[in-house]
């Protein structure tokens, strides 16, 4: 049985009126003290490797900086404790590069019985493939964006 | 039959039970009635699916032996699950030479099996069936939702699957005061719903009209029932089925009137946001829980409308609203 566009308008008003809404101010404050804390973390592994190895260059370290931070959330991930985190901070552990670590190490952790390449490997970017898409498409249009300006500039 | 409504005149005996529930349910109000709880939801198994599906085989074995029976005593198995193809119970049945009958109503399967189980048993076809649902948090979470490591935040109006596996032994030989006495078979109703999280509000009408068909088609009034118990729609579901029910005229309120899935989660402690769902939910609640109120005496009449959204993934990422579905199995102590 099928409601009608009218009554099903009127269900679909009920049905928002008596759900309960998110509470955005708790969990806004939470993503930006997750999220800032995520960063902290990283700004502090920055100056540590600027004090281990004070050859190397600021683009080096940047790269280091983010190789750490990933494989301890791929670490994490894999020992359950990134989730509760997730769970906590929402968006806050998202955004950051872990949020993306965290995307590609579970969908691997969960796809791994159904074999190694049929699962983990076809699965893994289940989550993060979207990101990278639509990251590598938006990138092409502002290039090209960039380039138009260029030759009237 | 009548309208929608199957009178039985041979009313049939729910003879035993057993449910065997997951750990985070056996933390929740009704552990002491649960018959087996269990500690690893893994069941040091592989996977979680073959964890379901261990769940399931010990579910029917307790079963038997509880009952004295043997596989040769059993005409049928009516059972199902939450998995894609429902692999639960066709696996599940490897392991058993019992004839079977594989369901699917999401997790309204329960009330779908004990109908067909009652049927055949009051028509005397058969003498002994089994009917039987489970599933499980985690096989759910991957199939309809996300990877279970994904750090992502659930909203407030998401239910919790239950993880457990519960069976009753519907039987003419074993006589038992407990019986089915009329069912009403559910219709698929859609309002319109797409949230695919916010399932109970798209089963709140299914449940509706189910429960209005069922006082109709036996003149019955919502008083004529000790308890009128619906499956799993969360607080939020039952917040829209009181007040669905109160534009019919019909009104529920908290003496005979609570939800499976609000019943077996304490939502606020357990973090389980609406409360619990799935395939077991109504199983669970009703094979421990309300079948020992039965057999003391402590209700007398209840109708148990299990209540499930027939979602797939692939139906919501296409847009397509949530159609659902309820029965309506009248069970009374005489």
């Amino acid at each position: 049985m099928k409601l009608d566009d009218k009554g099903k308008k009127a269900y679909l008003k009920m049905v928002k009126d008596e759900m309960p809404p998110t509470k955005h101010l708790a969990t806004m404050s939470k993503a930006f003290i997750l999220g800032g804390t995520i960063c902290c973390i990283g700004q502090a592994i920055s100056d540590l490797l600027h004090l281990a190895m004070p050859t190397l260059s600021e683009k080096d370290i940047g790269s280091y900086t983010i190789l750490i931070i990933i494989a301890i959330t791929g670490l994490l991930t894999g020992i359950g404790v990134y989730d509760k985190i997730g769970n906590w901070g929402g968006a806050g552990s998202i955004v950051p590069i872990t949020g993306f670590a965290n995307s590609i190490v579970s969908s691997s952790i969960e796809r791994k019985r159904e074999g190694v390449i049929l699962g983990l490997c076809s699965n893994m970017f289940s989550v993060a493939g979207p990101v990278i898409v639509i990251g590598i498409t938006s990138s092409v249009i502002v290039g090209l964006i960039y380039w138009i300006i260029g030759l009237f500039a | 039959m009548k309208n929608h409504t199957i009178i039985f005149d041979n009313p049939v005996s729910i003879s035993a039970t057993t449910t065997i529930a997951g750990p985070k349910e056996g933390e929740g109000p009704l552990h002491k009635y649960f018959h087996n709880i269990i500690k690893d939801d893994l069941l040091g198994q592989k996977s979680y699916e073959l964890a379901e599906i261990k769940m399931h085989i010990y579910a029917i074995r307790n079963l038997l032996n509880n009952a004295h029976l043997t596989q040769e005593d059993i005409d049928c198995i009516f059972s199902g699950d939450l998995l894609d193809e429902i692999i639960g119970s066709n696996y599940t049945m490897r392991e058993y030479d019992i004839p079977f009958f594989g369901l699917y109503n999401a997790c309204a399967t329960f009330g779908e099996a004990l109908i067909m189980g009652a049927t055949m048993i009051s028509n005397g076809v058969m003498e002994r069936v089994i009917c039987s649902t489970t599933s499980h948090f985690s096989t759910a979470e991957r199939q309809y939702r996300n990877p279970l490591e994904l750090g992502s935040q659930r909203p407030p109006v998401a239910q919790w699957t239950v993880t457990g596996a519960g069976c009753s032994l519907l039987s003419s030989k074993e006589n038992s005061k407990i019986k089915i006495t009329s069912a009403t078979i559910g219709r698929v109703v859609d309002y319109g719903v797409t949230d695919a999280n916010n399932m109970g509000s798209a089963m709140a009408p299914a449940a509706m009209d189910t429960i209005i068909t069922h006082l109709k088609d036996t003149n019955r009034d919502l008083d004529y029932y000790d308890l009128i118990l619906t499956g799993d729609l969360g607080q939020a579901g039952v917040r829209m089925l009181t007040k669905l029910m109160k534009e019919k005229n019909y009104d529920l309120n908290i003496t005979n009137y609570d939800d499976c899935g609000v019943l077996i989660f304490n939502t606020e402690f357990q973090k389980t946001e609406q409360g619990g769902s799935g395939a077991a939910c109504s199983n669970l609640v009703f094979n421990s829980y309300i079948y020992k109120q039965l057999k003391l005496g402590k209700l007398k009449k209840v109708l148990l409308v299990p209540t499930g959204a027939l979602v797939s993934k692939i139906s919501s990422l296409q847009g397509e609203s949530i159609p659902a579905i309820a029965h309506a199995i009248a069970i009374e102590v005489m």
